[in-house]
């Protein structure tokens, strides 16, 4: 069958003439370099894998036996259980959060310091293509934000009641724009995250690369920006209200594909 | 009787939470969010912390929206009443403006972030929910089309007695939509200080000005 394939290609190619056929293979193989390519997310994302197994910090140590939730050193699979309670530091986290606690125990950074450093400012760049990294890891996998500890269940019933607060001088609430199906600011579609907006879309699509403004941005960065155009106050990196919000997305994406990191306009 | 219901109301979820799989009452989870708020924000700009303390109407409506129900009608009508004492009428009477300088308004959307200043002027994020003229493709859906607005309202001259109660009706929600509906997503484009007077009427041109783009 392969056999025959060729050779009808070969004259096909012959009959067309060998240069137009190699055109239009030229053509076809950069067309699929480019899909291949095309998310500049992989570049973020092979920088934070980097990272990951390089001896860094003061205690030049590597973040291979960081604990994600599924154990030291398992990567695969972590980013669609967070965040998720930690007994080390008694707290739920997210995967940005967890990756500066694990920079402070193994690497010796100080973990205040990382969190007042602006986004994509000195080690939060960093911290961004080691997000990208983790989340990388578990594409197509599900999302299965854990329940099981009293704190997530808390974490959960915080992050709803944050969603739906109406504050700041335009009253916006995040459901505002992201509580109905099927709406759009300008042109621009809104997932409708009270429930399960479906494969790769809303939580299940973030740390992703933004076209437009060429930066990839990391849920922290995300949730940072929308309160921004929500007219609220900044919320603090890590802080306990933007990750109560990624607990209550998780566990309505609950079963949605995550495509992380994707590429948005 | 007031008072009443949302007693009724909070033993209501309570015996709700009791059969979901949360193991936390929503009074204690009321509380909790009050706490994590405020550990969470900082001030930016000029983004203040007060911008979180919500009014009576906000704390109502955010509340309901939780709970996953509408508020009640006596409430509803309450925050509406209370809301509408807070409509400031044009100073001088008048109350359209100038359409062309309306659509400016209308196309804005900035002001009142933390990246923006406090001099600014603001725009009205009118076309970021609603579709207003034709000519505009760009525009949001999350507000009712306010294409024709003031032809399909019958509106030949707004400054008309046959068109006062519309145009009332109109100053009114721009200025504060909640006295219509008392959770009504819309700013308090007025009320809220967003756009200022000269804005607001000429946003009313827009709309009402049998001249306007959006009345062809």
């Amino acid at each position: 069958m392969k056999r025959k394939l060729a050779l009808v290609a070969l004259l096909a190619s012959s009959a067309m003439g060998l240069a137009h056929a190699d055109a239009v293979e030229d053509g076809i193989a950069k067309y699929r370099e480019m899909l291949q390519d095309g998310n500049p997310a992989e570049l973020f994302e092979m920088n934070g894998e980097e990272l990951w197994t390089t001896a860094r910090g003061p205690k030049k140590a590597t973040m291979e036996k960081c604990d994600l939730g599924k154990g030291p050193g398992v990567v695969k699979g972590a980013f669609v259980e967070l965040p998720r309670f930690f007994a080390d530091t008694g707290r739920v986290q997210d995967l940005e959060s967890r990756i500066i606690s694990c920079m402070a125990a193994l690497q010796g950074f100080d973990e205040a310091e990382l969190n007042k450093t602006g986004y994509a400012k000195g080690e939060q760049a960093n911290v961004r293509d080691m997000a990208t990294y983790v989340a990388g890891a578990s594409r197509e996998l599900k999302i299965a934000t854990p329940q099981g500890h009293q704190k997530e269940r808390e974490m959960y019933e915080v992050g709803k009641r944050l969603f739906f607060m109406r504050s700041g001088p335009h009253d916006f609430a995040c459901a505002t724009c992201h509580g109905e199906d099927g709406k759009r600011i300008r042109l621009q579609g809104l997932p409708n995250l009270t429930g399960n907006p479906g494969d790769g879309v809303g939580f299940a699509a973030w740390p992703a690369y933004r076209v437009g403004n060429a930066q990839m941005w990391p849920m922290q960065k995300r949730l940072n920006d929308c309160y921004r155009q929500q007219r609220f106050p900044e919320p603090k990196f890590g802080s306990d209200a933007t990750i109560a919000l990624s607990v209550y997305m998780g566990v309505n994406a609950k079963g949605a594909k995550s495509i992380a990191p994707a590429i948005k306009r | 009787m007031k008072k009443i219901i949302p007693f009724a109301v909070i033993g209501a979820s309570l015996a709700l939470s009791g059969c979901m799989s949360t193991s936390i009452s929503s009074a204690d989870a009321d509380k909790l969010t009050a706490d994590v708020i405020k550990t969470s924000f900082q001030d930016k700009g000029i983004a203040k912390v007060s911008r979180l303390e919500q009014d009576e109407a906000n704390r109502l409506c955010s509340a309901a929206d939780v709970a996953g129900k509408p508020l009640d009608a006596a409430t509803a009508k309450a925050i509406e009443a209370a809301q509408m004492k807070t409509i400031k009428w044009p100073s001088d009477g008048a109350f359209l403006g100038d359409f062309k300088a309306g659509e400016k308004v209308a196309q804005g959307g900035r002001g009142l972030t933390w990246s923006d200043k406090a001099e600014q002027v603001n725009g009205g994020n009118c076309y970021n929910c609603h579709q207003i003229s034709k000519e505009e493709l760009s525009y949001g859906t999350l507000g009712p089309s306010l294409y024709n607005y003031g032809k399909l309202r019958g509106v030949a001259d707004p400054a008309s007695p046959a068109s006062k109660a519309i145009v009332e009706y109109t100053w009114g929600k721009l200025w504060n939509s909640r006295a219509y509906n008392a959770c009504s997503n819309m700013p308090r484009v007025g009320h809220n200080g967003i756009l200022t007077e000269a804005q607001i009427k000429d946003v009313m041109a827009l709309l009402l000005d049998p001249k306007s783009p959006v009345n062809q």
